[in-house]
């Protein structure tokens, strides 16, 4: 086996290159670049944390911002419900009232034209009367040719009418 | 076994009577921490959306930050760059010991196949863990080597327990990861061996050897790198471990 067979022989410089390379790797790479990459990590862990933070304070912000928005909503319809709510109150309160009003005139108007009614019925059913009376009279006088005194005739045309 | 030859290819300087070549392993070492360097270049846009490179280099940095984490805790945090070193240099000199150079007419080398690197590692490793430990604690740290709760005429009996299994640490670091580094080597080379013996012998052995061998071989390839991440894993996650109990004792 070489590497025991040789080993008084190439000890020596064995030991020597690799003291050198190993330093050489050790200053250079181990503390010159592993510590520069370590940090190269960090930063870059620690950038993703720092959005990842703000990214989440944006979303809660904006959540507290919706609800606002939707409490601010939902009072403002309300708001406007009551409103309505009081306007339709109003006008239907006001509508009742010109009702009342309205009732009250047509109900003046319509007792005022009965009245008016009755006594042209009077009237004319007075009139029709004496009419009739008139013409019983001349009636009985050209079919009999008796008098028939107004009074009679009156008598006469008054128990018609009332049968009629 | 000719691929765990170390071969010299300048013979270099000297240091307090060693003689320092440039060898075969060496040249492997260079290429494993160019490789990492070229690849962590690519994670080095630090962009905030990565880009694919980018991206895997991220989850290897971040695949052993969280182990270390995992295992060691918030004060785990200043071990992340050794333990990455540490990982990163294993499993690319793994994986370039995989690579099919020989293609080229280049013989690759596994740097992780040899006991003197892995036994490297593994010292400084459990070196930082004595620093660390004592450090840390002081002589408390030997507070480690008598769990709560034991009986106190068992605790000297326990201690030299806990001390023998805490110095074999070490060892079995190194040997670990050279011995699964080279029997995988050598099991893949004995494969082809088969595979190119049996064409040579005529058709039947062929047949007979050579196709399912290389069927098997596939398999293993496959399983070899797997074996050169997981062993990467281990050596890291002992390691991380061991440096838990130097940390937060138990």
């Amino acid at each position: 086996m070489p590497q025991l067979d040789q080993i008084a022989s190439t000890y020596g410089s064995q030991i020597f290159w690799l003291l050198v390379t190993f330093g050489l790797i050790f200053i250079t790479v181990g503390l010159g670049m592993v510590p520069k990459i370590g940090a190269t990590v960090e930063a870059r862990d620690k950038r993703i944390a720092d959005d990842l933070a703000a990214a989440q304070a944006a979303r809660e912000n904006a959540t507290s911002t919706e609800e606002a928005y939707r409490a601010r909503t939902e009072e403002n319809r309300a708001e406007a419900l009551k409103v309505t709510q009081a306007a339709k109150d109003k006008s239907a309160r006001d509508a009742e009232k010109k009702l009342a009003k309205a009732d009250a005139a047509l109900a003046e108007k319509t007792a005022a034209a009965e009245a008016q009614l009755r006594s042209a019925k009077d009237a004319a059913l007075a009139e029709v009367e004496a009419v009739a009376v008139e013409a019983a009279q001349d009636m009985v006088a050209k079919l009999s040719g008796a008098k028939v005194t107004a009074a009679k005739a009156q008598k006469a045309v008054k128990a018609a009418l009332a049968n009629g | 076994m000719h691929q765990f030859q170390v071969q010299s290819i300048w013979d270099g300087f000297e240091i307090g009577g060693h003689q320092i070549a440039f060898t075969n392993s060496a040249l492997f070492m260079v290429l494993t921490a160019v490789a990492l360097w070229v690849f962590m270049l690519g994670g080095m846009k630090r962009e905030l959306v990565p880009g694919r490179w980018q991206a895997a280099v991220e989850g290897f940095t971040g695949f052993i930050a969280s182990m270390v984490d995992a295992n060691i805790g918030p004060k785990g945090k200043t071990f992340v760059p050794y333990v990455f070193s540490l990982f990163m240099f294993i499993l690319i000199a793994n994986l370039l010991g995989m690579m099919p150079f020989g293609v080229i007419g280049v013989h690759p080398f596994t740097v992780t196949s040899h006991i003197t690197v892995t036994g490297i590692l593994a010292i400084i490793s459990f070196g930082i863990v004595l620093l660390v430990g004592f450090a840390k604690h002081g002589f408390h740290f030997f507070s480690l080597f008598v769990p709560h709760g034991t009986p106190f005429v068992m605790i000297p009996l326990i201690f030299l327990i806990e001390l023998f299994s805490f110095m074999i640490r070490p060892f079995s670091l190194a040997l670990r990861l050279f011995v699964a580094m080279t029997a995988g080597h050598i099991l893949m080379k004995v494969l082809a061996g088969f595979v190119i013996n049996g064409a040579n012998a005529g058709l039947g052995f062929a047949a007979l050897v050579s196709v399912p061998s290389f069927a098997l071989m596939i398999g293993i390839t496959v399983l070899e790198l797997l074996v050169c991440a997981i062993q990467a894993y281990v050596f890291a996650l002992l390691t991380s471990l061991y440096l838990n109990d130097a940390i937060n004792l138990h």
